[in-house]
């Protein structure tokens, strides 16, 4: 399978660039090469004028032909290095890999050491050696591309060799070489390809040089960089004849580069986006709770190309009550926690009927309220503290940011909330980074972050799901603490609807994007409606469990955000589902003791 | 350090002593690699077909006067003889005298490589003083895809100077601010003025590349937890990108600064050509047109040393400052 090039206007104008190049090597010399050597003692030296329009050189003869007859030399120079230093490094790339031992170390070592070195360095060495002309300009390009692809031939062959199916081949005693030309070099030959390819312009530019600095193509011949070489003397005089020449490199180089650019990201192609689609307009929500602390009124985040993987959610939250928001993964639950925190990342879009922080719009929060009053906990603590930066440092630009702390006094309360999320020894602590810390340390930081201020609500999304099962249970009880002393409500993120029974007060449970069922956690257990969440309680194992039989697990997957239907998303997993459930989507109604659930099978 | 912590108690010392080892290991590589130039320097007269005497003074000159030259250089003596020779004089600072000048090499280098360095190590400055905030801004316009304009504005543009060569550019500049407005001498050594344009031309091609790797980097960044979670605090734009970003991508733009430095010096050979500036680059074009093999010899191996020397002090300083970086493998 070959990857087709992107029909972008780069790709499109490197492309039309280099066929142009090479149209114009074939045709120039038989169309302007009688033109481009006609000598003319009348005309000799000329700035530009109607009959020559980029002027005439030191015999008259006209530059512009000159400049598009050059092109085929040049590229055929080009092209002369390019394979030989392709081939060259190639073999001296693969040769370690057939050579055992000592010589093979000895060429990767030559060729690191030969990496290191500028090109122009090389070429010019061996320009000296082989004589001044094209053809050492040409030997020295070739010896300046050589090590780049000797590097990459081994890197190559390196990942090739470790792999399942040479280890195969070769307990089968396949030998080295058969390896080699069997295995290795086809599946490495793309890449070397490219490689070519851009190794083709460079070596064009560095030809060009060559020649521009007299060490290259000697006279009568002529490339483009010697024609710039007898530009450049006049260039104070008739500036214009070094202008063909210098149009044409400079054309060229862009085109090879625009070329390999496109190429190689055709090589490593990603999926494309879709198109963009709006949130839909959320129905009126209706009176404002003015006791709660989060009120979130039917919230839809969305992606373009019709993915929502969040839609028509609502919950409240009172003060100082645990909510915990239970999901698969993609359930939705996560990017809930964002959309809350205007976090979403681009190009994602967010429509709510209500999301009210404290009584107050979010949307209309300044920076400092939302810094303030709401606090985020992530689930890798080993990943949501800057590695850069000081633990303490990071505690205190909150208060120094947000609330107008010195450096002094914001460090002072720093290594105070260190020491309330009981971290050991805090002063010492908030001096070091935070990989000197453990996961477990890692996340009281952050919790302590949160509490810099006085958030009225704590956001913490699966705060514990990378950490050991011990550490586990310690931050579970540092934020029950933590809520209780500073009275902020949280909303609590897991897939675990186990830990949900410990620290929660209310659990909260979505299903491709939706609220299914909400219950006080007491209830849990015994009263659960929604085939769902007791599908979810039925797997968790516990002591009773009958250790000879498999774990209960829910058959089937969650539909991706983009593939609900019309009628209830778990239908499809259900052993109570109807014609009706798939069909019609059931709503979300008042169930039980301060409940709600969302099924049509639920009496 | 994470190495140390990850890899729990008792290994401290192991790691350290790993590190140790690189740098020897470093140390050694460079070693080699000086001496490796050493024997190619000398073998580079060598190696040119037929009697580089004569080919340096040309098929009219007398034959007593080759003779004497060729033993005056010592070139009538044995092979290892003459590298055993080469070595002490290379080592005591004798890098021969000028075939054309009469000029010891020492001096010529002595009086030229501060004029290379200088266009080198500031093109080295600004480049990485604009690339950088650029490269930076372009991220922050075009993370996850917004501003599409910008994105593909900013990939073309650095795309297309990346392939542009610096001996163009310096024709440009010459042309148009030079000759065209006047605003800067075109060529030589003389005031702050006469750098502008040379260190332009060398500054261009390098500042499109770290431009794109300092976006490449910054947008990574971006991407991690603890930005999300520094975003999360509300900090303001500014304190966010230079205090949280920023750090976390210098390393690999320096190295790649480090690496440029020693490319720099080896681009600058055109740039010198065209400005006539009076450096290394321009005797070594000189030198090799004029067939001055001795001052040849002797640049070539000024210019291979202090690109080791940079690539060696690039990998050390690397080494000190992310102890756990791979970069420098790669």
């Amino acid at each position: 399978m070959k990857p087709r090039l992107p029909r972008t206007p780069a790709a499109v104008a490197g492309a039309v660039l280099v066929a142009a190049m090479v149209v114009l090597a074939v045709v120039g010399p038989p169309i302007w090469g009688a033109d481009a050597e006609r000598i003319d003692a009348a005309a000799i030296l000329q700035g530009a004028s109607a009959a020559h329009p980029l002027g005439t050189d030191s015999l008259g003869r006209d530059l512009l032909a000159r400049v598009l007859v050059a092109g085929r030399f040049s590229l055929a120079l080009a092209l002369a290095a390019t394979l030989i230093g392709g081939l060259a490094g190639i073999v001296l790339g693969a040769l370690p890999s057939v050579l055992p031992g000592r010589p093979g170390r000895l060429i990767t070592g030559a060729v690191n050491a030969l990496v290191a070195f500028p090109g122009l360095l090389l070429a010019m060495f061996t320009a000296v050696v082989s004589g001044l002309g094209a053809r050492g300009a040409v030997l020295g390009i070739g010896v300046a591309i050589a090590p780049g692809f000797a590097r990459l031939t081994q890197t190559l062959a390196a990942t090739v060799a470790g792999s399942d199916y040479v280890s195969a081949a070769r307990m089968l005693g396949v030998s080295r070489r058969r390896i080699l030309t069997g295995h290795v070099l086809p599946n490495i030959a793309e890449p070397l390809i490219l490689q070519l390819t851009q190794a083709l312009g460079g070596a064009l530019l560095g030809l060009a040089g060559m020649s521009f600095l007299g060490l290259g193509v000697q006279p009568p011949s002529f490339d483009w960089g010697r024609l710039l070489f007898d530009g450049f003397a006049r260039i104070y005089v008739t500036p214009e004849v070094a202008l063909g020449p210098a149009a044409a490199i400079a054309l060229a180089g862009i085109g090879f580069n625009l070329l390999g650019d496109a190429m190689a990201k055709a090589a490593a192609r990603t999926a494309a986006a879709g198109k963009a689609s709006d949130a839909a307009v959320p129905p009126d929500p209706g009176e404002p709770d003015p006791g709660a602390v989060l009120e979130v009124r039917d919230l839809t985040v969305a992606f373009p190309g019709g993915v929502t993987p969040v839609r028509g959610l609502s919950l409240t939250i009172a003060p100082g009550e645990i909510v915990g928001l239970v999901g698969e993964s993609g359930s939705g639950k996560s990017l809930t926690a964002a959309a809350i925190g205007g976090l979403v990342p681009y190009p994602g879009t967010v429509a709510y009927g209500r999301l009210l922080l404290g009584g107050r719009d979010v949307a209309s929060l300044s920076g400092k309220e939302l810094g303030t009053a709401l606090a985020m906990v992530f689930q890798d603590p080993m990943a949501s503290l800057n590695p850069a930066l000081r633990v303490g440092g990071q505690l205190a630009e909150v208060a120094i940011v947000h609330q107008g702390a010195g450096r002094a006094e914001a460090n002072r309360r720093a290594v105070d909330r260190l020491g309330h999320v009981h971290l050991p020894d805090p002063a010492a602590r908030a001096r070091q980074h935070p990989h000197e810390l453990s996961g477990g340390m890692r996340q009281r930081a952050v919790i302590a972050m949160g509490l810099m201020a006085t958030p009225r609500l704590i956001i913490a999304d699966e705060p514990t799901t990378a950490l050991d099962v011990t550490v586990q249970r310690q931050i579970l009880r540092l934020l029950r603490e933590v809520t209780e002393e500073s009275g902020a409500a949280a909303l609590f993120i897991t897939h675990d609807i186990a830990v949900v029974g410990e620290l929660c007060d209310r659990v909260m449970v979505m299903y491709a994007g939706r609220v299914v069922e909400e219950l006080p956690v007491r209830r849990l257990a015994a009263e659960a409606a929604h085939p769902y969440t007791r599908a979810l309680i039925a797997s968790l194992p516990d002591m009773a469990t009958d250790r000879d039989k498999p774990l209960a697990s829910i058959p089937g997957r969650q539909p991706a955000p983009s593939e609900v239907g019309p009628g209830c998303a778990f239908a499809d997993r259900c052993a109570l589902a109807t014609d009706r459930c798939s069909a019609e989507r059931p709503p979300l109604i008042p169930y039980g003791e301060a409940g709600r659930v969302a099924c049509w099978e639920v009496k | 350090m994470r190495e140390l912590h990850e890899t729990g108690p008792g290994s401290p010392r192991r790691v350290r002593s790993r590190g140790s080892r690189w740098v020897v290991r470093q140390v050694v590589r460079f070693a080699v690699s000086l001496a490796a130039l050493l024997v190619a320097s000398f073998a580079m007269i060598h190696l040119i077909p037929g009697d580089p005497v004569r080919a340096s003074l040309g098929p009219a000159a007398p034959i007593e006067l080759v003779q004497a030259r060729t033993a005056a250089l010592g070139l009538d003596r044995s092979i290892p003889e003459q590298f055993l020779t080469y070595t002490g004089h290379v080592l005591t600072g004798n890098f021969g005298t000028s075939f054309l000048s009469g000029e010891p090499v020492v001096e010529i280098v002595a009086a030229r490589l501060p004029n290379t360095l200088a266009l080198a190590l500031l093109a080295t400055v600004v480049a990485l003083l604009v690339a950088v905030p650029l490269g930076m801004w372009a991220a922050v316009r075009t993370e996850n895809g917004r501003n599409r304009g910008t994105e593909y504005a900013f990939t073309t543009v650095t795309g297309t100077a990346v392939a542009v060569p610096e001996f163009l550019y310096s024709i440009a500049l010459v042309t148009v601010f030079a000759i065209g407005l006047g605003a800067f001498p075109p060529a030589g050594k003389a005031g702050a003025a006469s750098y502008v344009l040379p260190v332009l031309a060398l500054a261009i091609g390098p500042i499109a590349m770290i431009a794109r790797i300092s976006r490449a980097e910054t947008l990574r960044e971006l991407g991690t937890d603890y930005v999300r979670l520094a975003r999360a605090k509300r900090l303001p734009a500014a304190r966010l990108h230079l205090r949280h970003v920023l750090p976390n991508t210098l390393t690999a733009t320096l190295t790649l600064g480090g690496l440029l430095l020693s490319a720099l010096i080896a681009g600058s050979v055109l740039v010198e050509y065209v400005f006539a500036w009076p450096g290394l680059g321009l005797k070594i074009v000189e030198s090799i047109t004029q067939k001055d093999y001795p001052v040849a010899q002797g640049v070539i191996l000024v210019y291979g040393a202090i690109v080791l020397v940079v690539n060696l002090a690039v990998d050390l300083a690397l080494a000190a400052l992310d102890p756990t970086s791979k970069i420098r493998e790669a």
